[in-house]
């Protein structure tokens, strides 16, 4: 074998050719994953540089909490009055109440389809669940405004406006008069078109909750009931955490459905049933007309809404690891 | 079963190191096998008697014809091949096998004289007060001491909680290995800590039968000799059913063994009980010769 032994460290060197397709994925993938911070820079760069003008004749604070908001139609300067809250206001309160209406009922499906639903029912359900998210959002608009709103939300709200309206507090925020195109029938509409990602999460997370540890459960004498809201849900919990996050991502900036059906005022009311406007639906339902310094302020809209965004994924994640810790998984 | 082929007499430990811990408790020689029988042959007073029990899964049999008494305060093991039903007889004493679908019996099973089939029984109510512990440590991802409050919180026995929680946990041997970090999770325990976890966690409700499937067979030589010596501890208190595929820990703890053989019926396999007497009687003069065969290694 000592004839060849000076032979056989050529062998072992890098021809190049070989490695050619190497370092050609290498560059695509790497590529790839800049190009995703270079398009979300550009985006920030540019809105923001946009937008800056508006905050500083608005300024930041009064841009955020002042609920004045008159158009100027000068090419220019600045001339309207550009304060946001009101859209802040309506995009937070149509959010919110289409998480509290979804989750429940995300929950639900989820344990309906994992644990109770015959086999052969449970496949098709999820199915038509995950089918929901493939409406168009305009479809959900125009059947929200023409017949869901009309026939079915409206005598919900009628109802609750009749029953919870004398609470004191509460009350506040099912007083009169209802408009059919409002907060709640906006965050109605907005929650069936949240439940899909929900549901799939909660799904997957009460899924993966160990077998083992529901047998364990039904073995000290839990009930189906006890079992999945002590075993199941309290394990599943940091997922359906995360899973609603996601939801109330999607919330916050749906656009055309919530501008076809939150009423479209320009203004905001602490009751649910009033008609106000959204951040995204008000970019969508006035860019058109808008002057150039209105535009400006519109895609300082459009920042506030992808600030207001970010804090709440970062919330969502901060939550999430913080619930991960209290649960306990150190093992895992 | 390859690694009982021909030293079935043997104990494990004699082809293991020595042990010092695991020999603590022990005051015969290690190398006894067998455990001396010190209960009647005749069962004086049943905790569950199966009689004429079959158990179908979707309408194919698993186990055909069982009549079994288990005795009060004693340990009962169940052992035969794979497939032979011992779990599936087990689960049928708390009603387990009512989760899997299309899982039904027939014939019936009394529990301290009542039929725990019968139509108005509460399956839920049954399983509360017939402790089990399964083949894995399942132990839940919360702290030790909420794993083994789970029990009495689910069914609001919340009186004097951590005296029931320390009591539990020195039923189970557990409460000296754990009784400075209660509050970490359960799952960070070893795995022979972890089911010791669930012992405890099973005794705090009080039951007066453990059910044990394979509660061992997950475990280290080590592990496996410190729930051993558990289960001597809680024989008395506890009646206790044991599902084993280790002979030799059939042979070392329990008093009774009911040995289950595979029967083909009609091209199906079926399980079926061959033979149950004293531990002793079944290692060292069984009379059926499928249980010698079984114990000797020559088949399963």
């Amino acid at each position: 074998m000592s004839q060849t032994s000076s032979e056989a460290p050529g062998a072992l060197r890098v021809t190049g050719k070989a490695r050619f397709g190497d370092a050609f994925f290498r560059i695509i993938a790497y590529s790839a994953g800049l190009s995703v911070l270079v398009v979300l820079g550009l985006m920030i760069g540019t809105t923001t540089r946009d937008a800056l003008p508006v905050f500083e004749y608005q300024g930041l604070w009064s841009f955020f909490t002042s609920d004045e908001w008159r158009a100027g139609f000068s090419r220019t300067e600045f001339t309207g009055e550009y304060g946001a809250f009101s859209f802040i206001y309506g995009t937070l309160v149509t959010s919110l109440l289409a998480v509290v209406i979804a989750v429940p009922f995300a929950i639900a499906i989820s344990l309906y389809i994992n644990r109770i639903a015959p086999k052969r029912l449970a496949k098709p359900l999820a199915y038509t669940v995950e089918l929901l998210a493939a409406v168009p959002s305009v479809v959900f608009g125009l059947w929200g405004l023409l017949y869901f709103g009309p026939t079915y939300v409206r005598p919900v709200m009628e109802l609750l406006n009749s029953t919870l309206a004398p609470i004191p507090l509460v009350g506040i925020l099912f007083e009169g008069p209802i408009f059919t195109t409002s907060y709640f029938t906006a965050g109605v509409v907005l929650a069936i078109m949240i439940l899909p990602i929900i549901t799939a999460i909660t799904r997957e997370v009460t899924a993966q909750v160990a077998e083992d540890q529901v047998q364990a459960a039904y073995g000290m004498g839990a009930t189906d009931w006890e079992v999945m809201r002590k075993v199941i849900l309290r394990g599943a919990f940091p997922g359906i955490v995360g899973g609603t996050m996601l939801g109330l991502g999607r919330a916050l900036g749906e656009t055309i459905a919530v501008a076809m059906l939150v009423g479209g005022s320009q203004r905001w009311g602490l009751s649910l049933f009033f008609g106000g406007d959204s951040m995204a639906g008000h970019i969508a339902n006035t860019f058109q007309d808008a002057a150039p310094e209105t535009v400006l302020a519109l895609i300082a809209i459009g920042v506030g809404l992808f600030v207001i965004t970010v804090i709440v994924n970062v919330a969502a994640r901060a939550l999430v690891w913080r619930i991960g810790r209290v649960a306990g998984d150190a093992a895992l | 079963m390859s690694e009982t082929s021909s030293q079935t007499r043997r104990a494990p430990e004699a082809a293991t190191p020595r042990i010092e811990v695991a020999d603590r408790d022990r005051s015969t020689d290690v190398t006894t096998t067998v455990r001396q029988s010190t209960v009647p042959s005749a069962i004086t007073e049943a905790v569950f008697e199966a009689k004429d029990v079959s158990v179908f899964y979707g309408g194919t049999p698993a186990v055909r014809n069982i009549d079994l008494k288990v005795p009060k305060g004693e340990i009962t093991a169940l052992i035969g091949p794979s497939g032979c039903g011992k779990s599936t007889m087990l689960r049928t004493f708390n009603r387990m096998n009512d989760l899997i679908p299309g899982c039904t019996l027939e014939g019936s099973i009394t529990y301290h004289g009542e039929d725990i089939y019968a139509d108005d029984i509460d399956p839920a109510e049954v399983r509360r007060r017939i402790g089990m512990v399964f083949q894995k440590p399942n132990p839940f991802g919360i702290s030790i001491y909420d794993n083994v409050a789970f029990g009495p919180r689910l069914h609001g026995m919340k009186a004097n909680l951590d005296d029931r929680v320390e009591q539990a946990l020195r039923g189970a041997a557990l409460w000296d290995e754990v009784k400075d970090k209660l509050g970490q999770p359960g799952v960070a325990l070893s795995g022979g800590q972890q089911q010791r976890l669930c012992i405890a966690r099973a005794i705090a409700l009080e039951p007066d039968v453990i059910l044990m499937d394979e509660p061992a067979s997950a475990l280290d030589p080590i592990a496996t000799l410190a729930i051993e010596d558990l289960m001597r501890q809680l024989r008395g208190q506890y009646s206790i059913v044991v599902v084993t595929h280790n002979m030799q820990q059939a042979a070392r703890v329990s008093d009774r063994t009911a040995f289950f053989s595979v029967d083909m019926e009609q091209g199906v396999r079926v399980g079926e009980l061959v033979e149950y007497d004293l531990t002793e009687k079944v290692f060292t003069a069984a009379s059926d010769p499928r249980t010698e065969a079984y114990i000797t290694g020559r088949f399963g």
